[in-house]
């Protein structure tokens, strides 16, 4: 099967489009879009299928030169051709859009032939150019891991005399790379570049080349070096020097100059304490100051034969007491901000693996410098494979994913929620559309993209729940959201990926039974414990209102359950509870206690009598064959001085036992007579016992 | 009335029409889209809304449509009136002048192709 190329077609008339597209669509894909901002959309997510553009410039919504600008921008303008097929000939016009990258025009009226030859060559051309950038990415690459390999080569001879493993110059690679980026972040006072990075840690492997001219046994020893012998060990780092500026012909090369001064000054002081010169201050190269700072630290924390292995908490702490003498205050500092991906990184990651991907960014880096595409073919097969698997996953997940850009504002919805939502997957000006303003209600909308913006990119993540209108349904739904950064310094808020999940029926579930458990499964009425925890908390705050607790237990309720069973029994027990709840104002409270024992708590003005009658009628009647009657026993706040609900129930459950033991039927208000034959009760009963 | 006599019966040149864009079939089937082309509609509407912005647009999308199908006439009269309307971005005495000839102008040639159904 022959795979079509793709053009799109940027034009606001739609006789023009087809008309073009009818020249074209035998040889190619049409992909068609009515203005710049369509087109924009499109290209977000097709910029590397497009083999050719055909742009018109006069168009509503985003013309053709804001569209050039934001192709600019993203850098896509570098991977699509751009022909112009506007019908302004008008020499401005034209020097405009070919400062804004396009490379070819298309005269109107447009023939036939004219166009297809147009479009072919230019396709041609730009498929010749990212066949020759591939090309010169692999050669790049191959030449990069070569010149790599030699120094590494060249640097394990002199560790391998030395007695050390080959990892302390990939140690000191890795910690000069880490250092310097970190360096670069907080001040460009040494105008270090990325190339200028890669380097210097290429050539910080030289450091201790000079090492070759050092007899061994002083080398290897393992006890304390003499004087004399130190003075001998210490000639190590002039002699490098002079062996990289002994090679001929090569003294202006940037890896020579770089590597003399790391191997002449990589044991200078700040403080001018150091050697072999006593350079002081800013007056060391800053590679030598970095790679000196780095040498340190993978001494400290590797083993040698004079030492044993010093953890990375010591050796920093070490450091930066001045305990391997006096470095640059400003790499003090990069240092102790570097401390924790230091620690994970020579623990975690392997220091090869670290080695391999940075040798990825000085190619790619290099690629860039020579202003040429980024993406190989390989790379390319790579996402267009990752964009398979992120299709699939998505569509199985059953949640709405999305990614949002902030310039030009569109917002791009998986398929799955799109077809969900009822949506197209692209969304232009998602504030104006159905998404931004009846999916989400305008304000949350608008407040979740301010949140998304307001975040940082160390602390990127953001989640929210909404009540989202889904397709006429009002449906409690969580945000979880990722805002994207750029990989400049300072980072640039780019937009935001996230994901929508339906929590509805996990809420409702949540709701319910956070209702369960206020309430008494049989009656509905709320439980004792919660009704306990709401009076005692009226009872303290509403310190001016007076309340009456009311006690309430069913006469013979244990010989209506032994004759008609306890399937009757537990009716009985609804009945009332329902009788309970239409005799009470909404602002009462009732609850079953448990067994056939209720309580009403109700607050009053002067008098109570009249409610607890009320009450007391209500609940006097017959359910059945059953005749109903209660006994009540009421005590109010009044009598309580404390305000306490266990004496207020004391109170209330004396008055009731009180109604109980008189033959039921009837109700008491908890008195000082009450009060008083319970104390003579209780005292008999202590004296019987 | 076939399509050469369409185009000469509004004045405009059919070899040069037919050599651009090859077949007879794919000129009339683009003359009978632009009966249904909108850029007309709303360059009346523009005009009457004294949106100028939106009139030079449309006025513009006219006289390409005309331009690549050699609707000479059409295409002349829409390309002054844009001209016109970009650079005075108002409705004056000499937009209204060319306006109106594009009206007339736009009469004919709708009326010819309505002529090849």
């Amino acid at each position: 099967m022959v795979i079509k190329r793709k053009i799109l077609i940027v034009d606001d008339s739609e006789i023009n489009r087809s008309l073009l597209s009818d020249m074209l669509s035998n040889e190619f894909d049409i992909i068609e879009a009515e203005n710049g901002m369509e087109a924009s959309a499109i290209l977000h997510n097709q910029e590397h299928e497009i083999s050719v553009m055909l742009l018109d410039i006069v168009m509503p919504v985003m013309d053709g030169f804001e569209l050039l600008e934001v192709m600019n921008k993203n850098g896509w303008i570098k991977s699509v051709p751009v022909i112009i097929i506007s019908a302004e000939t008008v020499p401005s016009y034209m020097d405009k859009a070919y400062d804004l990258g396009v490379l070819d025009y298309i005269s109107r009226p447009f023939d036939e032939r004219v166009v297809q030859r147009r479009v072919t060559s230019t396709i041609m051309l730009a498929a010749k150019q990212k066949e020759l950038a591939h090309m010169v990415t692999e050669q790049l690459y191959e030449k990069e891991k070569d010149s790599r390999l030699m120094i590494e080569i060249l640097s394990n001879i002199v560790e391998f005399r030395n007695g050390e493993s080959g990892l302390h110059v990939l140690h000191v690679h890795t910690l000069t790379e880490l250092l310097l980026k970190k360096l670069m972040e907080k001040t460009d006072k040494y105008g270090i570049s990325k190339r200028d990075i890669s380097l210097i840690c290429n050539a910080s492997a030289l450091h201790d080349i000079g090492k070759i001219a050092i007899p061994g046994e002083i080398l290897n020893k393992p006890g304390r070096l003499t004087k004399e012998e130190f003075e001998t060990m210490k000639t190590h780092s002039a002699a490098g020097a002079k062996m990289l500026s002994c090679i001929p012909m090569r003294e202006n090369e940037p890896l020579i100059q770089v590597g003399y001064q790391i191997c002449r000054w990589h044991h200078e002081r700040y403080d001018g304490r150091g050697y072999p010169d006593g350079l002081k201050g800013e007056e060391i190269p800053i590679a030598a100051q970095v790679v000196a700072l780095a040498d340190v630290y993978d001494a400290l924390t590797s083993e040698r034969v004079y030492k044993a292995a010093f953890t990375h908490e010591v050796a920093v702490n070490m450091i930066l007491n001045g305990e391997c003498g006096v470095f640059n205050p400003i790499l003090m500092e990069c240092l102790t901000e570097i401390s924790d991906t230091l620690k994970k990184e020579f623990s975690e990651a392997s220091v090869t693996d670290h080695f391999q991907r940075d040798l990825f960014e000085t190619v790619e880096q290099q690629m860039m410098d020579i202003n040429e595409l980024n993406v190989s073919e390989r790379t390319f097969r790579l996402l267009e494979h990752e964009r398979m698997k992120y299709q699939f996953f998505a569509n199985m997940s059953k949640e709405i994913q999305f990614e949002y850009t902030a310039t030009p504002e569109m917002l791009v919805l998986s398929e799955w929620g799109a077809d969900y939502l009822n949506l197209p997957e692209m969304i232009l000006n998602p504030k104006e559309s159905a998404f931004g303003n009846q999916v989400f209600s305008k304000e949350d909308f608008e407040q979740l993209l301010k949140k998304l913006k307001d975040t940082t990119p160390e602390n990127s993540i953001v989640k929210e729940t909404y009540l989202l209108n889904i397709n006429g349904n009002q449906r409690w739904s969580e945000v979880v959201a990722k805002s994207m950064w750029t990989n400049e310094e300072p980072p640039l808020y780019e937009g935001a990926i996230g994901k929508i999940v339906d929590i509805h029926e996990y809420l409702e579930k949540m709701n319910r039974l956070e209702l369960a458990m206020t309430q008494d499964s049989l009656t509905g009425l709320l439980n004792h414990n919660v009704a306990k925890n709401k009076i005692s908390s009226l009872l303290s705050t509403e310190e001016g209102k007076k309340y009456i607790l009311l006690l309430i237990d069913i006469d013979n309720f244990r010989k209506a359950n032994d004759e008609y069973g306890h399937q009757s029994g537990d009716e009985i027990l609804q009945y009332i509870g329902n009788t309970i709840k239409n005799s009470i104002r909404s602002a009462d409270m009732a609850a079953r206690m448990g067994g056939d024992e209720f309580l009403i708590f109700m607050e009053y003005k002067d008098t109570t009598k009249p409610q607890v009658e009320r009450v007391f009628h209500k609940l006097h009647g017959k359910y059945k064959e059953f005749d109903i009657s209660v006994s009540m026993g009421i005590a109010s706040s009044e009598d309580c001085k404390q305000r306490e609900y266990d004496t207020l129930f004391q109170m209330a459950d004396k008055a009731l036992h009180t109604a109980k033991h008189n033959g039921g039927h009837s109700y008491y208000f908890y008195d000082e007579t009450i009060e008083a034959v319970w104390e003579t009760k209780f005292s008999q009963q202590q004296y019987k016992q | 009335m076939t399509v050469k006599q369409c185009y000469e019966a509004i004045g405009a040149n059919y070899e040069e029409v037919e050599s651009r864009l090859r077949t007879e079939e794919r000129i009339k089937k683009f003359l009978l889209k632009v009966l249904n082309d909108k850029s007309y509609d709303l360059l009346c509407t523009s005009i009457e809304q004294n949106n100028m912005e939106e009139a030079f647009r449309a006025a513009h999308t006219l006289k390409g449509i005309s331009q690549n199908l050699s609707l000479t006439i059409l295409y002349n009269s829409s390309s002054v009136l844009s001209d016109v309307l970009r650079d005075n971005q108002k409705y004056d005495e000499k937009a209204a002048e060319l306006f109106e000839q594009v009206k007339k102008d736009y009469e004919k040639v709708t009326e010819a192709i309505k002529n090849l159904c």
